[in-house]
């Protein structure tokens, strides 16, 4: 029956001990290794949160940096079209400038060539006047009886003055 | 090949036992009987507590390490402190004298204070005096306590100089034993705000269960104390959980206690508060018998296979003694791996059920 009868004196010796140990580690024992332990995993979880930020960041830097290298493409394809567009455009305008241009030669130089002929024309008018007012005068002067003689002579002056012509 | 090898060690083993007892019983026959094999006394003496701690025998002289006697007597009597080799060597009937007040140890069989240091006053009458001994119990306690300081306050001024520096493996045993009890029994028994409160003591009280248990089972000295077996230490841890408990319990759980939600007539009388005060008694009451008879038990088993050799042996004689201690020998180291079972799942469990009645007394009920 002893064995189940505490004992006073390792009561008390066990309340010692015990209690002294308890408050050693209460004090400087437990907090600090809990704490250290929850400051590490607190601070193991940050970073692993900042690891995964900077990972998005550089993530979105580097998508940045694909549509910014699209962009430029675009822009390239676009200045390349613009400048093919420009090239053309210039051929063609220049196209139609040289085809005015030979146009108005052309029509200038028609003015001129019908001008030419006008005044040729004209000219001859004028011959044909003094001519015939030639003609006219030296039928005058002769005193024509005849006439057969007459129609001679006529034709005999126009053949002269055709000929004059045709020279 | 080994199956053979089985069979004929067991046939000769057989073969022995058929031949033992007669050959006993001639030597009984032909010598007086030596001193009987004192099994209760072998296997308490084991498993209870010393004044002395032994530790082997050399030619028959006892080699103990001499623990302190300290003593009050009763009535108004002195104190007195003396080395336990005093007590411990006196033959049967002999007495010590200090400072003119007798003492002896009685014997484990004696009816009166078994095992005890008693006072043999004038005119013959026992009286126990008030002991406060440092026992072999005593030594096993603070065997523990220094060694549980030793081995977390390193870890924890490693902690506490750099709290960011990269754990040493040993500090990575030390987060994994405190983890482990932290998270697997506070954590979901104690409510979150209340786990930086209650924890120390819950971590005490399992590494200092655990760790008694554990040199409780190793055999030889300094070890090898029965503390965790013993009712005055588990006493102490079951007090300083009800301390735990009830000190701290919140107003909730005491509106429960003194007026619970049950008819009026039944709190008036009051038959309730009653039980409920007397349910917070028998909570730790059970946790004091429950680890107390468990490594008591585990003990007295270990013990009783080895005594099973000297009982056989005295009995049929050496050669059947020699036949059990194969058999106990392996029963023992069977019940030894048990105990190192048993040595956690008790820690386990005085500490989960001890977190458990602390969360309960914090709880706070749900609001409507």
């Amino acid at each position: 029956m002893e064995l189940f009868l505490p004992e006073s004196g390792l009561v008390i010796w066990m309340l010692i001990g015990f209690l002294i140990v308890f408050f050693i580690l209460a004090k400087v024992g437990w907090p600090m290794i809990m704490g250290a332990v929850e400051q590490r995993n607190a601070h193991i979880s940050e970073s692993l949160l900042a690891a995964e930020e900077a990972n998005n960041a550089l993530a979105g830097i580097e998508q940045k940096r694909q549509e910014t290298m699209a962009a430029a493409q675009a822009e390239q394809i676009k200045i390349m079209k613009e400048s093919q567009d420009l090239k053309t455009q210039l051929i063609e305008e220049a196209k139609i400038q040289a085809r005015k241009e030979a146009e108005k030669i052309v029509t200038d130089a028609r003015l001129k060539i019908e001008k030419e002929q006008a005044e040729a024309m004209a000219q001859i008018k004028n011959e044909v006047i003094a001519l015939s007012v030639d003609i006219a005068e030296k039928l005058l002067q002769r005193e024509l009886s005849d006439k057969q003689s007459q129609t001679d002579y006529i034709e005999q002056l126009l053949k002269n003055n055709t000929t004059r012509i045709e020279a | 090949m080994n199956h053979v090898l089985k069979h004929i060690v067991v046939f000769l083993f057989l073969a022995l036992m058929a031949f033992a007892p007669t050959q006993s019983m001639a030597q009984d026959a032909e010598q007086p009987k030596k001193e009987k094999f004192d099994a209760k006394s072998f296997i308490f003496g084991h498993t209870g507590d010393s004044y002395c701690f032994h530790i082997t025998e050399i030619k028959g002289e006892p080699v103990c390490v001499w623990l302190p006697v300290i003593v009050k007597c009763k009535d108004g009597g002195s104190w007195h402190c003396f080395s336990s080799k005093h007590i411990c060597e006196l033959k049967e009937g002999e007495t010590f004298n200090h400072n003119g007040a007798n003492f002896y140890i009685a014997p484990i069989s004696a009816d009166k204070y078994p095992g005890k240091l008693v006072e043999v006053k004038a005119d013959g009458s026992l009286s126990r005096p008030f002991d406060i001994s440092f026992t072999k119990n005593a030594f096993g306690i603070f065997l523990v306590c220094i060694f549980l300081l030793a081995f977390f306050l390193p870890a924890a001024r490693k902690y506490k100089k750099d709290p960011m520096a990269q754990p040493t493996k040993y500090q990575g045993l030390v987060e994994w034993l405190t983890y482990t009890v932290l998270d697997g029994i506070i954590r979901p028994n104690v409510p979150e705000k209340q786990v930086k409160r209650f924890a120390p003591y819950l971590l005490t009280v399992f590494f200092f269960i655990f760790f008694a248990n554990l040199f409780g089972l190793i055999p030889f000295f300094p070890f090898g104390a029965n503390v965790t077996g013993n009712l005055s230490i588990t006493l102490v841890l079951a007090l300083l959980t009800y301390f735990f408990v009830n000190v701290f319990g919140n107003k909730h759980y005491w509106k429960d206690i003194l007026w619970p939600d049950v008819p009026v007539f039944l709190k008036a009388i009051p038959l309730m508060p009653i039980i409920e005060l007397i349910s917070t008694i028998t909570k730790p009451f059970a946790l004091m018998v429950r680890l107390f008879a468990n490594i008591l038990a585990g003990h007295i088993v270990i013990m009783v296979l080895m005594a099973l050799i000297f009982i056989i042996g005295g009995m049929y004689g050496a050669g059947m003694g020699g036949v059990m201690s194969i058999v106990s020998i392996f029963m023992s180291v069977f019940m030894t791996a048990l105990e190192l079972l048993v040595a956690y799942i008790q820690a386990y469990v005085f500490t989960i059920l001890s977190s458990l009645f602390i969360g309960m007394a914090q709880h706070e009920p749900e609001h409507e």
